[in-house]
C-alpha cells in the first residue's frame, strides 16, 4: 500500500499541518457603468485557528456564515484579501506557479454535491487517476492499480473504475469524490458539508469512511457542516462562526456541555432531539441573520441575542440602549441595520458600541468566546 | 372520532422507458383533525408521491393510480372529476413544498400570488382579498405586512419566503397542510421559528399536518403519529412515543441508531450497510432484506434448510429464506403499532387491520421565547 505512506515517515505527536492567522476575505460590490466599487462583503473577517496532524476541526455556523469561503480560501480556490495560511510552518499564500502546484497536492477538498463535483464524461478510473498523473504519482499500469486499491479502500468494486458517475447512487458517488481526493496522499482535506446531500442511512456510512481514513493515514479535516449532532461527533475541536467571524471555538464536549456564546446556546438547543420527550428547553431566536455587507455595530450579533436583553433588566439605563423598532429608517432612509423588535428593546450599550473580544472564558483552557455578557 | 382523511391500499405506478416502476406499493395510513402524522423515509421511499397524489398531482402519464382509495371527509378524491378536485385543492387540503424559491412565480409580488388564490377559493372582491392576504401574513409573523405584500419573492430571504407560502397555503383555512419537507433547506435557527409558527397555527386553526421529513429529530418534536415508509410502503406505523421507545421494524431500528446524536460519545456510528433500493430494481420478498440486520443475526443460528445465502453490496451474506421469498404486510403488533416483519415475535399471531393512529402526543412542545430567555440567562449572566 506504498500510495497512501504519508509524506513524512515520522511525524512529531503534534505537528501543526495548517495554522491560519487572521485570515480576511473580502468580495467588492460594485455599482454602475464603471463598476467602481461599493462596499465590500466581508465574507470572512479575521478567522484564526490551526489544525494539528491527524485532528479535525469542526467549522459550524448558518448559511451566508462564511465557513464555506473559509475553506476554499485556504486552498487557495477564492483569493485572500489579507492574512496567512502556514502549511506545516511554511506560507502557502507565499508561493506561485510550479512550487504552488507541488504544494496543492497535500490538501485536498471533499465537496457537498457529489453529482455537481465529479466530471460527468470521465469515467471513475480517471477522476481518481488523473491527480496522480498530473502530479507525477503514478501512470499506466501502476496507476489503475493504485485506482483499485483506492476503490477498495472506499468500499467500492475496482471494475468501477470503467464506469461513469451516473451510474452511481449518492452515496457511492461521494465516496468517489473522498477516492480522488485520497489519491495524493494529502496531509490535509476541507471537508464542505460532506454528507448533509446523502439519505440518512448512508450519512453514517460515510462519517465512519472518512474517520478510519484519518486514523490510518494520520490525514488533518477541517470539517464544515451545519449539523452540529454531525459536527459534535466527528471533531476534536469545534469552531462556530457568525457573520465571518469565530465566535466561539473550544474542544468539542466542552463546547457542547459548555457553550459560552449565545449564539451557540440558540444553535444547541435548536437542533431537534430524536426524542418525543425532550429533556430541555427550546432557545428561539429572533430575527435572522443580518446581511454581511452592512453587519450591526458592535457585537454582531446584539440584534438577536437573548443574553443582553436579560443583562439590560439588571443594569443602570446609562449602560443600556433602547434599539430602533423593526423596519425604522434612518434620516439616510436607509434602513437601520440594527433589527431590534416590535417592543421596547433594552440592551447593553457595550453590546452595541464594542465589539467583543474572543477571549478565554471560565471552562477548559483554550475554550475562546466573544461574548460582553457571558464569564 | 373519525379520520380526516383515510389512505386506503393506494397503489400508484408510473410507465417508464424501462418498464412500470411502482413508487407507491399498498400505502395506507389517516390522519385525524387537529393530528400531525409524520412521513418519514428517504429518497425515493414514496413519501412525496404518496402526499402528491392526496392532491391527485402526479402527472398522467406517465403516472397512474392504480387502485385503493383516498377518503377525506369520507369523500373519495381519487373518483372525483378534475373539476371537483379543484376546488379541493388549495381550499380544503393544501401543500407547503421544500423549496420556496421554485414554488413562488417569480414575476408577480407575493400579494398577487396570494390573492389569485384566495380570490379563486372564497368567492370575494379584491379589495377584501388584499386584506385577507395581508391578515395570513400577519399570522405568518412577517412584520410590517402592509409593506412586503408588494415584494417580490426574491427581496426575501428563504425563511421570509417560507412563511409566504405558509401564508399562501393558510388563506383559505385548509382542513389539511401537507408539508413536504418545509425546512429542509432553511438553518436550525430558521427550522426552529418555521416549526414553531406550524404547530401555533394548528392550535388555532384545528388544522391537521401531514408532515413529510427524513430528519428525525423533527419527527420526534412535531408528531403525533408516525408512518415510516422503506421502498414504496409503510414498514412501520405507531405513535410517536411508541415509535420511538420500541421501534419494531429493523429499518426503524437501524434508522435511529445510525443517526448522531448531541451529547452521545460514540465512537463509532452503526450503520445501516448498502444503499436505498432503487424503485426500478426492488430485491424480491421484503425490500429490506439485503440492509436487515435482524435477518442476518437470526440467520446465523437458524437451521441451514432455512437460510438463503446471496451477495449484497459485494458481500456475501446469508439471510433467512423467508426474508427473501415472502414481502409481509402491515400487521397489528400491539394496539396503536403496525409493523411489516417476520421476525417480529408476535408478527405471525398478529392480525392485518388498516392502520389507525389516533393519538395525541403527550408532551407538546411549547416554547415561549421570553421563558427561554430566562433559562438560557440562568447561570451564564455575569
Amino acid at each position: 500500500m506504498s500510495a497512501f505512506e504519508p509524506v513524512t515517515k515520522s511525524p512529531p505527536a503534534t505537528e501543526t499541518i495548517i495554522d491560519v492567522r487572521d485570515l480576511r476575505t473580502y468580495f467588492p460590490i460594485r455599482k454602475g457603468i464603471f463598476s467602481h466599487t461599493v462596499g465590500y462583503v466581508k465574507a470572512v473577517d479575521g478567522v484564526t485557528f490551526s489544525v494539528d496532524r491527524g485532528k479535525t476541526l469542526g467549522l459550524v455556523g448558518e448559511s451566508g456564515c462564511g465557513k464555506t469561503t473559509v475553506g476554499r480560501t485556504i486552498l487557495r480556490l477564492i483569493p485572500a484579501t489579507s492574512g496567512e495560511v502556514l502549511y506545516r510552518g511554511k506560507s502557502f499564500f507565499g508561493y506561485h506557479g510550479e512550487e504552488l502546484r507541488k504544494l496543492r497536492r497535500h490538501m485536498q477538498i471533499i465537496f457537498q454535491d457529489p453529482m455537481s463535483s465529479l466530471n460527468p464524461r470521465m469515467t471513475i478510473g480517471n477522476i481518481i487517476g488523473e491527480p496522480m498523473q498530473v502530479h507525477g504519482i503514478a501512470k499506466g499500469r501502476e496507476r489503475d492499480e493504485r485506482v483499485a486499491q483506492l476503490l477498495q479502500r472506499v468500499g467500492l468494486d475496482p471494475s468501477y473504475a470503467l464506469r461513469y458517475p451516473h451510474e452511481f447512487s449518492g452515496g457511492q458517488r461521494q465516496r468517489i469524490g473522498i477516492a480522488r481526493a485520497l489519491s495524493l496522499s494529502p496531509d490535509f482535506i476541507v471537508c464542505d458539508e460532506p454528507v448533509s446531500a446523502l439519505d440518512v442511512s448512508i450519512q453514517s456510512q460515510i462519517l465512519n469512511l472518512l474517520q478510519d481514513l484519518q486514523q490510518e493515514f494520520q490525514i488533518s479535516y477541517l470539517f464544515i457542516a451545519h449539523n452540529l449532532a454531525v459536527v459534535e461527533h466527528f471533531s476534536d475541536e469545534v469552531a462556530v462562526m457568525y457573520l465571518g467571524r469565530i465566535v466561539e471555538k473550544a474542544a468539542s464536549r466542552e463546547l457542547y456541555s459548555n457553550p459560552k456564546h449565545p449564539y451557540t446556546m440558540a444553535l444547541l438547543s435548536a437542533v431537534p432531539e430524536p426524542d418525543p420527550r425532550p429533556k430541555h428547553k427550546r432557545i428561539v431566536l429572533q430575527g435572522e441573520v443580518p446581511s454581511p455587507s452592512n453587519p450591526p455595530s458592535g457585537c454582531p450579533f446584539h440584534p438577536r441575542c437573548p443574553l443582553t436583553r436579560e443583562a439590560a433588566k439588571q443594569a443602570s439605563d446609562t449602560d443600556t440602549v433602547v434599539l430602533a423598532p423593526k423596519g425604522s429608517m434612518a434620516t439616510n432612509g436607509h434602513p437601520l441595520p440594527v433589527l431590534g423588535n416590535e417592543k421596547p428593546d433594552r440592551v447593553l450599550r457595550k453590546c452595541v458600541e464594542q465589539m467583543p473580544p474572543l477571549e478565554q472564558k471560565q471552562g477548559e483552557p483554550g475554550h475562546i468566546a466573544a461574548c460582553w455578557v457571558t464569564k | 372520532m373519525t379520520p380526516l382523511l383515510e389512505i386506503k391500499n393506494l397503489n400508484v405506478a408510473f410507465n417508464t422507458e424501462r418498464g412500470q416502476i411502482r413508487p407507491v406499493r399498498d400505502v395506507s395510513m389517516s390522519i385525524f383533525p387537529g393530528q400531525t402524522l409524520a412521513v418519514v423515509g428517504e429518497s425515493g421511499c414514496g413519501k412525496s408521491v404518496t402526499a402528491l397524489s392526496i392532491l391527485r398531482l402526479i402527472p398522467q402519464p406517465p403516472g397512474k393510480i392504480l387502485g385503493g382509495q383516498i377518503l377525506f371527509e369520507g369523500r373519495d378524491l381519487v373518483a372525483l372529476r378534475e373539476e371537483e378536485m379543484q376546488r379541493v385543492r388549495g381550499k380544503e387540503i393544501a401543500m407547503i413544498f421544500q423549496e420556496p424559491m421554485t414554488s413562488l412565480n417569480p414575476v408577480y409580488t407575493i400579494g398577487d400570488q396570494i390573492v389569485e388564490a384566495v380570490k379563486l377559493h372564497q368567492g370575494v372582491t379584491s379589495r377584501e382579498a388584499y386584506q385577507i392576504a395581508e391578515q395570513s401574513l400577519n399570522d405568518v409573523g412577517i412584520s410590517d405586512p402592509h409593506r412586503r405584500i408588494h415584494e417580490y419573492p426574491h427581496q426575501m430571504s428563504g425563511g421570509m419566503r417560507q412563511r409566504v407560502m405558509i401564508a399562501m397555503a393558510l388563506s383559505c383555512r385548509p382542513k389539511l397542510l401537507i408539508a413536504d419537507e418545509p425546512t429542509t433547506a432553511l438553518d436550525v435557527t430558521i427550522q426552529a421559528q418555521i416549526l414553531e409558527l406550524l404547530r401555533k397555527l394548528q392550535r388555532e386553526t384545528g388544522m391537521a399536518i401531514m408532515l413529510i421529513t427524513h430528519d428525525l429529530g423533527v419527527v420526534a418534536e412535531n408528531a403525533d403519529a408516525v408512518a415510516v415508509m422503506y421502498a414504496s410502503r409503510v414498514v412501520e406505523t405507531a405513535t410517536v412515543e411508541t415509535l420511538f421507545d420500541q421501534p419494531q421494524h429493523p429499518y426503524t431500528e437501524g434508522l435511529f441508531r445510525s443517526v448522531p446524536k448531541l451529547n452521545e460519545n460514540a465512537a463509532r456510528l452503526t450503520t445501516i450497510p448498502g444503499s436505498v433500493p432503487n424503485p426500478a430494481k426492488f430485491p424480491s420478498g421484503c425490500k429490506f432484506h439485503p440492509r436487515c440486520a435482524r435477518t442476518r443475526k437470526l440467520a446465523a443460528s437458524a437451521p441451514a434448510d432455512q437460510t438463503t445465502e446471496l451477495k449484497s453490496g459485494g458481500e456475501i451474506i446469508r439471510v433467512l429464506t423467508r426474508c427473501v421469498n415472502e414481502e409481509p404486510e402491515l400487521r397489528e403488533i400491539q394496539p396503536r403499532q403496525w409493523a411489516a416483519c417476520h421476525q417480529i415475535a408476535s408478527y405471525n399471531s398478529a392480525k392485518v387491520t388498516p392502520p389507525v393512529v389516533d393519538h395525541k402526543r403527550e408532551v407538546t412542545t411549547e416554547h415561549s421565547t421570553e421563558a427561554m430567555q430566562l433559562e438560557a440567562a440562568k447561570g451564564q449572566t455575569a
